[in-house]
Parts: structure tokens; sequence; C-alpha cells
């Protein structure tokens, strides 16, 4: 990847949420959601972060677009005028010019939009606080992007209330990309929706993304959705990143026990094989005590003393691969074949 | 665009209902759920009816509330008779005529059949400001002949001998719109402290309930006493009036707030918001176009609840001699004449004053139980 | 196989709110066997959860069974028709928990927070066997060391809110085994956990049926899950039972235009990265506007105008287990008269 290509680096990441105890709310301790995470993101990726519930990839996604104020670490976005800016510490006011330029899809298409505004007043919001445009300009470029997430204009003057949840999801689609953004964050934008409307939203996404050169993060706990949509996949657990690949070496060659447990654990949608599943003793680790070393050590079948004592750093390899294990290299650890 | 252009815009027929109901506004919404609820939608009637009343109070009135008159005290209410003898609709009553027990050397008053006093729509009697606008003396009843003030006791008298139908039609002015500023006054503070509690966050907020808190253990009727106790006795009725309506809502806006700082909190974590936030929606836009629409209706039931409780207090001061004092006529002023089981072994009528205050505190319970179920037509 | 231990035939379930008529359940049929899995799969709305209540006879109000009947064999031979007795009456009681133990998606309000899980363990045992107070208790450390959970003999004593969401399913499992019953209904057990949480769920589920020979009713929209646990299938779509048959056969010969798009549109992690699933059209219609005739036709690739659109097609047996819900495999004879 060129400097030119990537939307958005991000170096470092922390978010220490603390816990305060007693009548004078005394710092205590820290949960340390995102525990110094890096990625980075080209024009017309998509990079999807996947992980367990508390694993603190929703966390990362609200400190990228800064909806929560990150604890250390740079968030380094390129705008559309190529210059480079540092979101992770920027004002109220530095960031509204640049909210345009990122963009969220919710998980929840029932909360995500306001029950009392029309689709049109939705859909044009973004463009109305940011001064694009007249009524009639608006009104135009909420038509069109009706058009683009396929629904018809007649419904303009409904209120969400009279939609399902895919089409839903379609009226938070149209409003991500109303100020034409360079980057989406999608949050688990799939997992409310009925199977059969799934695939309608993912095939969307991916159309989009051909179509308008979108960048995705997109953040999921479905590992077959996640292989749909991405070319690259990021794996965490309990705040870090342990692993990072191309999506089908990564389901093909897992590098770190973790990812091969997790992709052993997804049912497959074919009784002819039902495979021996890895299932992983105990429970995710508690991020506010992480245990020493790999927070993963006392769930994986290969840890070894070392783990226990020394954490892991995160490696990068000749391939685009990276992984945070000790014993990545003497490891053959089996993915999916499909 | 590679994917078949139907897939979401395959709408099958949709109905003219359809397409009432998925472009009907939030009013639109809670008003078809409110008119649902029957008792509600009487209640919200009945209310109404009450306050136009209350604006009315003057017209509806038949005597000077505060004409006294020692030898008329105690009369008991006067029958109203339809139809004259010869069948025709003709309502009238009988005037009172007084004679003395010679036993007891009461004044007892008896109807005189032979006095018939007809009754007339739109009749004179005693002049007053109406709306505060313009004098006048009409009133919607009175008599075809003679004063009022020497006949007319459709509901008897007190011990003073004022007319306790008159007398109550005022009151009800005075209660229903001391009920009226005091919410008022309690929105304000309310949505003013809640707000600002639930949107600021941190050591505001911990102020504001603490002192929320610290309001609404003190028990309000001691409260009430020692504040009361503290007005001035040279203040006039008007200045009572006011003072009063202040110290009740004092305790009423900690409700409100807390109503108004949760709303606030929750809406903070919508999703919908977010996005706003996101697409850079300016702090006002969020809170006016965003979070205030999405609690206006809570505000509304939450008000309609307030009411009576309002009502209640000023009835329970003035009935404890607290709140507002004669020559003020209020439901509790009135109900403070019923205090004494001697009065009321005598004059029974005199209880007649409780009645509209539970029609309209029950009216009003209804009222906002129905609204607060309508309010959200999302949840 | 042997004997049904739970036949289903032509259940109804209604439900009539002010605003119109929800068939929830409009005609399952199904038979339910010891030691086999049968799953029930569909999308929301589809009626699966309400065949589950049901048969339990625990359907909020209002809805109502309406007609069919569900034959249950009880411990003792006798066979009763869970839909002819009274919801209300003790033998229901008896064979809820007693019978048919049940497992639901949330495990948070299924447990109460005011007792330990012990004594809701206990409870469960003693509401349907003469057992002391001292042996409810060993019995109930005994099933939570069964179903997984670490130092029973001191979570026995803790409430449901310290557990994990993981912990709290496998209480709710060992709560619907207390009385050893001999069918286990599961709706959605791991819908709402974690995929590592669930593939530990779902072996628990696996290994205590081998060792009971317990007949499960696994409820799910999950086609992996379904693909993973049942011998037999039902694929439900807005109340009807469209395709019923052995699991190798619905995911390798499905007949129903439904299932097929189903199965085309579902993500899976075999496929290749970034490629376009097949979809289906359009969206489940409200429970309020059903469409007339078979409720799948609006979105079918095989609709038939004139057909389909008119009359409910019925059932065809295309083989002894395998029955369709289609006019595609209506015999022509059939169709003429």
């Amino acid at each position: 990847m060129t400097t030119e290509q990537i939307v958005l680096s991000v170096e470092g990441l922390k978010k220490y949420f603390p816990i305060r105890r007693g009548l004078l709310r005394r710092v205590v301790g820290n949960v340390k959601a995102v525990d110094d995470v890096s990625f980075k993101i080209a024009r017309g990726e998509t990079l999807s972060l996947v992980g367990e519930s508390g694993c603190g990839k929703t966390t990362t996604s609200r400190c990228i677009l800064r909806a929560i104020r990150p604890t250390a670490g740079a968030i380094q976005f390129r705008t559309d005028e190529s210059r480079n800016v540092n979101v992770a510490d920027m004002t109220r006011t530095e960031l509204r010019p640049l909210r345009r330029q990122m963009q969220m899809i919710f998980q929840d298409p029932y909360s995500s939009l306001n029950p009392r505004m029309t689709i049109a007043d939705i859909i044009g919001e973004p463009l109305l606080v940011n001064g694009m445009g007249d009524l009639t300009a608006r009104r135009l470029r909420v038509a069109e992007l009706l058009d683009v997430v396929q629904l018809p204009l007649a419904y303009m003057n409904r209120f969400p209330h009279a939609f399902s949840g895919g089409q839903r999801q379609r009226i938070g689609i149209a409003r991500a990309l109303a100020l034409n953004p360079a980057l989406i964050v999608a949050d688990e934008p799939v997992s409310a929706l009925d199977v059969s409307v799934q695939a309608q939203i993912i095939n969307l996404m991916l159309d989009l993304q051909d179509r308008l050169g979108l960048s995705y993060l997109f953040v999921a706990h479905d590992l077959s959705v996640v292989k749909h949509v991405s070319h690259r996949v990021a794996v965490m657990y309990v705040g870090r990143i342990v692993e990072v690949a191309p999506t089908a070496a990564l389901f093909r060659s897992p590098k770190h026990p973790y990812t091969e447990a997790l992709l052993s654990a997804v049912p497959v949608p074919d009784p002819r094989q039902r495979a021996r599943r890895i299932v992983l003793e105990g429970e995710v680790a508690d991020p506010a005590r992480p245990p020493p070393g790999c927070a993963f050590h006392p769930r994986c079948r290969y840890a070894i003393e070392r783990c226990r004592v020394e954490a892991p750093p995160l490696v990068e390899s000749e391939d685009g691969r990276a992984v945070a294990c000790h014993r990545a290299e003497e490891l053959d650890l089996s993915g999916v074949v499909g | 665009m590679s994917a078949p252009t139907q897939t979401a815009a395959a709408s099958p027929l949709v109905t003219v209902a359809e397409e009432k109901v998925a472009a009907a506004t939030q009013l639109q919404l809670t008003w078809w759920r409110f008119r649902k609820h029957r008792l509600a939608v009487a209640s919200g009637i009945l209310v109404i009816l009450f306050y136009i009343g209350a604006i009315f109070a003057d017209f509806l009135a038949v005597t000077e509330p505060h004409a006294t008159e020692a030898a008329r005290s105690y009369i008991p209410p006067q029958a109203i008779h339809f139809f004259d003898e010869d069948g025709s609709f003709k309502p009238h009553v009988y005037a009172l005529k007084g004679r003395r027990d010679m036993r007891t050397f009461k004044l007892i008053y008896a109807p005189d059949p032979a006095d018939k006093r007809y009754l007339r729509l739109f009749a004179d009697g005693y002049s007053y400001n109406l709306l505060g606008i313009f004098e006048t003396n009409r009133h919607l009843i009175g008599l075809d002949r003679g004063k009022a003030e020497d006949a007319l006791f459709l509901l008897g008298t007190d011990q003073l001998g004022r007319d306790v139908w008159s007398r109550l039609m005022l009151a009800t002015r005075t209660s229903l719109f001391i009920g009226l500023i005091g919410v008022g006054l309690s929105l304000f503070l309310g949505v003013l402290l809640g707000g600002i509690s639930g949107l600021y966050g941190g050591v505001v907020d911990t102020v504001i309930q603490r002192v929320i808190e610290i309001l609404r253990s003190i028990p309000t009727i001691p409260l009430w006493m020692g504040l009361a106790a503290a007005l001035p006795n040279t203040w006039s009725v008007t200045q009572v009036y006011i003072a009063i309506t202040v110290i009740i809502s004092l305790i009423g806006w900690t409700e409100l707030a807390r109503v108004v700082r949760g709303r606030f909190l929750a809406l903070r974590e919508e999703d919908f918001i977010t996005a706003a936030e996101l697409a850079g929606a300016s702090r006002l836009r969020i809170i006016f176009r965003h979070m205030v629409p999405s609690f206006l209706s809570h505000i509304i039931a939450a008000v309609s609840l307030a009411l009576p409780a309002m009502i209640i207090s000023e009835t329970t001061l003035s009935f404890l001699g607290l709140g507002l004092r004669p020559p003020a006529i209020s439901w509790g002023v009135l109900l403070q004449d019923a205090q004494n089981i001697q009065a009321l072994g005598i004059a029974p009528w005199l209880l007649v004053v409780a009645v509209p205050v539970i029609i309209v505190i029950l009216a009003f319970n209804f009222l906002g139980d129905g609204l607060r179920d309508a309010a959200d037509p999302y949840g | 196989m042997g004997e049904p231990i739970l036949s289903v035939r032509d259940l109804e379930t209604f439900f009539r709110p002010d605003e119109g008529i929800v068939r929830a359940v409009d005609g399952a049929s199904f038979d339910l066997y010891p030691g086999r899995t049968l799953g029930i799969v569909g999308e929301s709305g589809c009626g699966k959860s309400v065949t589950a209540r049901s048969i339990l006879r625990i359907v909020d109000h209002p809805g109502k069974v309406e007609r069919g009947e569900a034959l249950l064999r009880r411990g003792d031979g006798r066979i009763v028709d869970l839909v002819a007795i009274d919801a209300k009456s003790a033998e229901m009681r008896d064979i809820r928990g007693g019978e048919i133990g049940y497992v639901f998606q949330e495990p948070m309000s299924s447990l109460s927070s005011f007792h330990t899980i012990g004594n809701q363990v206990v409870e469960a045992i003693r509401l349907h066997r003469a057992v002391s107070a001292k042996e409810a208790r060993d019995r109930a450390i005994e099933l939570l060391q069964l179903v997984g959970i670490p130092r029973p003999e001191q979570r026995v004593d803790s409430y449901s809110f310290e557990l994990s969401g993981g912990l709290r399913q496998r209480v709710m499992i060992a709560l619907a085994l207390a009385a050893e019953p001999r069918i286990l209904i599961a709706d959605e057990p791991t819908t709402a956990l974690d995929v590592t949480t669930q593939a530990q769920i779902l072996e628990l589920i696996r290994k205590i049926q081998a060792d009971r020979n317990l007949a499960v009713i696994l409820i799910t929209h999950d086609m992996g899950v379904i693909a993973e646990m049942a011998d037999s299938v039902s694929v439900m779509y807005l109340g009807k039972v469209v395709e019923s048959g052995p699991v190798d056969t619905i995911f390798h010969a499905p007949r129903h235009p439904y299932t097929q798009a189903l199965l085309r549109s579902i993500p899976s992690v075999l496929a290749e990265p970034r490629s376009r699933l097949t979809t289906i059209a359009g969206s489940i219609p409200h429970p309020y506007a059903r469409p007339p005739g078979c409720p799948f036709h609006p979105r079918c690739q095989n609709f038939m105008p004139g057909t389909c659109d008119r009359s409910a097609p019925p059932v065809t047996r295309l083989d002894p287990e395998h029955e369709v819900r289609c006019f595609l495999y209506e015999a022509p004879a059939e169709a003429v008269a």
C-alpha cells in the first residue's frame, strides 16, 4: 500500500474506561477496552474487525469516528484534499468539516432512525447541517440516494415505522452516503436482519463499494458475513488485534490459535461437514483484569510457559499478514476449506 | 448496478389505509392511540369543560359570592320546579320566607309556594368583569324578578348566608388556575434544570440531583406550613395567591426534572442521536430537532399527571388554613367551612365542594394515563 | 426409530389482537423421536417459537391454539393430546418440565435474579419429584456439574446476574433437565451467545442428548446450527411448514423454492471471499398482510400466476420422510381435481 492509497491509519490506539469506586469515585483501575491497536485501510478496501462481545471492536470503531475520545494513539485520516490529519485529539469544531468524509452504518435499524422524521428528512439531514444546497437540491439528492439503495421514491414522505428492518438499513446506508464519504464504518450492519434480507444488504454494500470506491471498516462477529465482504480481516481478543491477514489466507490457514478456534466454532451450513470442533474451554478474559502474558493463554491449547509471562507483539510478515503469537512460526493450524 | 433493481422495490400493492399510516406524523399516531382510550377521551372532555367553566365562573355564578347576610345562614339547597301547574315547561323556584321558630328562636326559611320566581337565562345580576376585559351583569341564570341574592340558592348557603353554588364557581376558577400556573412554573424549572443535568452530566448533574433528593426528602406539609407561616399577614389576596403557587411548585419541579433528565440520558445513547452527531449536526440542532420532539409527549403526560397533584396541594394547604385565606375563595377555603363537624351536621351540603375536587382529580389522572400510553406510539 | 414420542398434526395457533388476525402457526405437523433432534428453522415471524409455545401451552394473550393435535406419549405409556387438555391443569403443569424441558433464548429474563441458581434448580426438581431438600440440593449440584459449570458446589449459591451469558444458558439447561424430561425444546438457545460459547452449548446439548436418549426440538434461524445438530428439519415460512425431511435431504436436495433460495442466500465461511450472494427478492410481509394462497408466492422465482396466489398448496409427500408444500410437486391428476 502506498501512502496515497491509505485512507485511514490507526496507530497505537488505546481506550481505557476508568473503574470508579466509593463515595469519592476514585479511580481504582481501568477497563482496557482497546489496548494498543494499529491498522491501515486503503482506498476501496474493506477491513473487517472481528471478535466476540467485549473484545473492543465496537469501541475501536467509535473512537475512529470520534463518537468517543480515545485515551491514546493516533488516527490518521487522509482528507479529500489529500491532507493527513490526526482525528484522535481534534476538538468538536475541528471535527465538523471532517465528519462528512467518515460516516457510519449502525447495527440496529430500529434505533438508528429518528421515528419522528420522514425518510427525506433523515437522509437529507447530513446535507442540511453541512449547508449543502437549497431545499430543491437536497430533495433531488435524496431522490438520487433512494435510487442508489433501491428504494422507491414514493417512500420519501413516510416515517420509519412503515419500513421493515432491511428497508430501514437501506435508509441508514443512504444517509451514510449522502455526503460522499471516503470511509464508512459499518458496525454489525446485518446482524439484526433476517437471513434472506442479510444477503440483499451485503450485496448492496459490495456494489456500492465497487461503484463509489468506498473504504469500509466492517465490524462484525459473524465470520460467514465477514468472508463475503472483506479484503482483509483483523481478529481482536480482549482489546488487542491478534491477527491480521487477507481474507482468503486467514480462513484457509490461520496463524493464531484464537483465529483457529473461532473459525472452527462457526457452524457450517452443510450436514456433511460436521467436523470435530475445537471447543474452547472457559470464558473470554475480563478486560478489567486481563491475564498476564498473552490474554488468550488460559484457553489456548498450544500455550507454553512463555505465553504466561510475556505478551506477544503483533509481528508483520512479508505476505501482508501479521500475528501476535509466540508460536506462530512453528504451529500448523487448520482453517476452513471450501 | 448489477443487482436486480427490483429487490427492495418489489413493493406489493399499498392500500390507501397503509399509505395513511406510513406517512402519519408522530402527532397523528399519538392521537389515534389516544382516541382508543375511551375513558381518557371522556376525561379530557371533562377537564376542558371544567376549565371553560372556570374561565366563565362569574357568568355561571348567580349571586355576588362575597355578599353576606347573617339572617340567611345555612339555607338548604333549593328544589327547582320544572313545570307549572298547567304542565307547561316553566322552571321556577319558590321564594323563601323566613319565620322565627318560637321554641328555638331560630330563623327558619321555608319555601313559599305562593311566591313563584321563574328562572331566566342570561338574566341580569351583579356586575363583574368578563375575562378581565369588559364589565357586564349578565349571568347564565337568574330570576325574572327580585334579586337573586334573596331567592336563588341552588346549593344552599353557608354560615354567613353566602350562596354555595356561586362560591363554588369562583373557587373552581382559583383552584384550577393555581394548578396551571404552578405546573407552568414547575415545568420551566424542571425542564431547565433536568435538561442541564441530563445534557452536561458530571458535577452539575450530581449537584442538581442531590438538591432534588434533599427537596424531596423534606416532608411536604411541614415545609409548606413553615413557608406559608412566613408569609406576612399584610399581604393582599393576590400576593398570597402568587406566593402559594411558588411554594407548591418548589416541590413540583423535581419530578419533572427527573423525567426530563431520564429522557435526555436515554436519548443520548440512541443511535439516531449518534448519527446526527456524526453527520455534523450542531448541539442545538440535536437538542431541538431530535431530543425535544422525542420527549415532548412524555412531558405533556407528566404535566397532566402533575396538575392534579398541584390542585390537591393547594386544597390541602387551604383546608389546613395555611394557604389561601378568606376572602379568597378556593376549594380548600370552601372545604375549610366544612371542617367543623357541627357545621356539617347542620349543613351537610357544604361538603358538595368535594365532588368537583374528586371529579377533576380523577379526570386528570385518567387523562394523564391515556396520554402517557399514547405518547410513545413506537414503544 | 420406533414410535414417535411427540406427534404434532395440523397445529394452528392464531393471534387475534384488535387490528386483525395473525395466523402465527397455520398447520404445522411433525414427529419427534427419542434420541433424535428435530430442527425447526425459519426467519422472523415464521411461527417457529409459537409452535414450541403451543406445544407447551404457554402462548401469550391474545394467542390461542385453535386446532390440531399434539400427541405426547407419556412415560407411563399413556398418550395425551396436549392441545385438548387445559393449559392450567395439574397434568399440563406436570408435563411442562416433567416430560418436556425447555430452554429459551434470553437466559437473563428466564432466570430469577432474586433466588440463587441452586434454589431455582432445587425448586424445579421438587416440583416434579418427591425428594428431600438435601437430596434435591445434591441433585442440583450434580446437574450443574453435568452442564459444565465449574466449581458447582460454590456456584450453586450464586445469583444469575453473577454469571456470564454462557454460564446462564448452562443453568437454563440444568433447569430444563431438573425433572429428567424426555423431550427438550430449545428455542434459539445460542442466538444471544458468541460463536465460541455457542459451540460449547451445542456440544453440551449433543452430549446430554446422547446420555439420556433425549428427543430434542431445536428452534433457530441459523442454518449452520441446524446443519450441525438436526436429524430432521422442518422449514417454516409465515406460519406454514413449507418443507420437512431428513437434514441431508433438506441441505442437499431441497425442493421448496423457499428452502432453495434460503440456502443460496446464507453467507458461508466456505464461500469465495467477496462473492455476491443470491438474494430472495423483497422482504418478509407483515403478519397482518399475509399474501393469499401460498404465502411465499410474491417472492418466489417459480411463481405460477393463477395457481400460487389463488389457493394454499397442499402437502405433497415426495418420499416417506420428505414432504413439501408447493404446487410444483403436486401430482398432475390432483391438480385437475
